[in-house]
């Protein structure tokens, strides 16, 4: 379902060469729900980039459902992410003055459909919110948005969910019931890609992919996993 | 994306910066109003110059003597026209319905112990007509009259009230440069025209004027209307031929009459009329580009205030038009909101000159409120663009990323 080869990005900073992704080859099967785990500048972000087609490698392939798609154009990329992949973001990215319901639409807007507010009530409906879809963000809690960015994320039948350190701006047992709705859904067939630095968050997921220094490694150990913490505890503090 | 949506979210995010709105709004707003305001003046403007024209009367031509002079260094009017050259263009030219000489000069006017200075106007009965003058009370001196020398006179309206308040002057006797006329009628007023007020004059037999007031054998001009339809060029042309012959003018030899038609009058101030108006609108124009410039610093500080927003429409699928249209679309709002409210306020204004300065009238012609609203939108569209530009080609990693 999804294939990655060989995938290479490097960036200039301060005119030194920094390798984001050095040779990252990946798969994962439809209906996996798999962790991309790694502390804060490992590339694990610069890989959700390319996956969610926000950007292109500067070398290797990504094939999305059979197609290559790391050599598609900026629009085409936009049609890419708007059919195939559902983005769910840390801090929910949902637009102000909107009501839950038009946020669940508009993707389905931009992809030309007509029957966009059907469909947004049903997505509404699967995270539990049926009854929540006319109030706007700010008047829902930080669980409740988050379960409308899943709905909007879910309403065009996406490939693949992406999710993006989708608890870091939740409560502990406010991330849980998402992580547990994650799993609800991916017990019905979908593909989840949980992109995290929080191992108990990993924990949750049926396989982990660790990420170092741009490449694809072994979790350390346990000593490590202190210093981790550590890095967490840091990147937190940082957001 | 559908279209009505785009206008309903650019309303949205119109009216959740209220102020700001319509303040960049304003610049659109005045720079209608000033072009329809301007516009208006403009044209009420070339409308009261024609309608003095018109009143000067219909299918008219003027012979007058012209200018002597050499190397463009005038030295006086020459004193060649004379009543022969009247019969003669009368007979001689096809079309010529009626002609009326004219000389005068200002003397002063005395009844009892009213007096006053003004023009004698010595001509012949046809010159009511050709002048679009009527006669008020009493009547005109006819053609008997001019042809005996008879001292009768028609008074403009001023002129009698000036001499004879509210009594009435017909059938007085009145006296010019120390001489006795009878009044014989008063005119109807036709309105200062601005450079000549025609109801302040005295109207004689141009034989009396010439013989017996000023002394002279010499016509200062010969008025010609022209019959109903008749091209005025081609009357002039073969009113110059006939002069020439009369005055015996050598083929390349400059003419000695200058003969002016109605048409030249009112396309040499028609031009000027219309150069005033495009100077008035270009003003206008200005200011509402100026307005323009005010939408593209609001839309600029719109898209970067909205980058993350814009950032969260492309993760999920908006093209780069899509960012682009509607950003321009709510550029285009704002200058399409503006530029009616400056069409309401651009007509109020003008009405609000009209009443309030009498010398400039006002006239709000359509093609001028199509014309603000057209390049109202066109500001908008324009300057609407760069901002809207810069917000689709945003980097939405960079955008989300935006704090």
């Amino acid at each position: 379902m999804i294939r990655a080869e060989h995938l290479v990005k490097t960036y200039l900073l301060g005119g030194q060469e920094v390798h984001a992704l050095d040779d990252v080859s990946l798969a994962i099967a439809p209906g996996e729900m798999v962790a991309i785990r790694g502390p804060s500048g490992s590339g694990k972000s610069t890989l959700m980039n390319i996956m969610g087609c926000l950007d292109r490698p500067d070398s290797g392939h990504y094939y999305l459902a059979g197609e290559d798609v790391s050599r598609l154009g900026r629009n085409a990329l936009a049609e890419i992410r708007n059919r195939r992949i559902g983005f769910i973001f840390q801090n929910f990215n949902l637009l102000p003055r909107m009501t839950a319901l038009e946020n669940v639409e508009l993707p389905l807007h931009y992809a030309g459909r007509s029957d966009a507010s059907a469909a947004a009530k049903e997505a509404l409906a699967i995270v539990g919110l049926g009854d929540r879809s006319h109030h706007e963000p700010n008047q829902l809690s930080g669980g409740q948005r988050q379960r409308v960015a899943v709905a909007r994320a879910l309403v065009t039948n996406p490939a693949i969910l992406l999710a993006d350190e989708p608890t870091g701006a939740l409560d502990s047992k406010t991330g849980e019931e998402i992580l547990t709705l994650f799993k609800s859904l991916n017990a019905q067939g979908r593909t989840i890609l949980v992109v995290t630095h929080d191992a108990s968050v990993a924990a949750h997921c049926q396989r982990e992919i660790y990420i170092h220094d741009g490449k694809i490694t072994t979790p350390p150990t346990v000593v490590c996993e202190d210093v981790e913490e550590i890095a967490g505890v840091l990147e937190r503090a940082e957001d | 994306m559908l279209f009505w949506m785009i206008v309903k979210v650019a309303f949205k995010s119109l009216m959740a910066n209220k102020l700001r709105s319509m303040l960049a709004m304003l610049g659109i707003i005045i720079g209608v109003m000033a072009v329809i305001a301007m516009l208006a003046i403009g044209t009420g403007a070339k409308q009261q110059i024609l309608d003095r024209i018109s009143a000067m009367g219909t299918n008219l031509l003027i012979i007058r003597p012209s200018q002597r002079g050499t190397a463009g260094v005038m030295s006086g009017t020459q004193l060649n026209l004379t009543d022969d050259d009247a019969k003669a263009v009368l007979e001689k030219v096809d079309h010529v319905h009626s002609l009326a000489p004219c000389v005068g000069r200002n003397y002063q006017v005395k009844f009892l112990n009213q007096n006053t200075n003004t023009q004698i106007l010595g001509t012949t009965p046809t010159y009511l007509a050709i002048r679009d003058f009527e006669i008020d009370t009493g009547r005109m001196f006819t053609d008997f009259d001019v042809d005996h020398w008879n001292r009768v006179c028609v008074l403009g309206p001023v002129t009698a009230t000036n001499l004879f308040g509210f009594s009435d002057a017909v059938g007085e006797t009145v006296k010019i440069n120390g001489i006795n006329f009878l009044v014989t009628g008063v005119l109807k007023s036709k309105g200062d025209q601005g450079w000549f007020n025609p109801d302040d004059q005295v109207i004689v037999p141009y034989t009396v004027d010439m013989h017996i007031l000023m002394g002279v054998d010499s016509l200062r001009e010969i008025d010609v209307q022209a019959d109903e339809g008749a091209d005025l060029d081609d009357v002039q042309e073969d009113m110059y031929s006939v002069m020439r012959q009369r005055h015996k003018i050598q083929r390349g030899a400059p003419d000695d009459v200058m003969i002016q038609n109605q048409a030249q009058f009112v396309d040499a101030f028609s031009a000027t009329a219309t150069t005033f108006t495009i100077l008035l609108g270009t003003v206008g124009g200005i200011s509402l580009l100026v307005g323009g410039i005010g939408i593209m610093n609001i839309m600029l500080v719109t898209v970067t205030e909205r980058t993350r927003e814009i950032g969260i429409r492309k993760a999920i699928g908006a093209r780069e038009f899509d960012i682009l249209s509607q950003f321009l679309i709510e550029a285009m709002l704002m200058s399409a909101v503006g530029g009616l409210t400056g069409v309401a306020m651009g007509i109020g204004s003008a009405w609000l000159v009209g009443k309030l300065v009498p010398e400039f009238p006002t006239i709000v012609r359509p093609y001028s409120i199509v014309l603000a609203l057209v390049f109202s939108a066109g500001v908008g569209i324009f300057f609407g663009f760069y901002p809207a530009t810069r917000a689709a080609k945003l980097d939405p990693i960079e955008a989300l990323r935006y704090e």
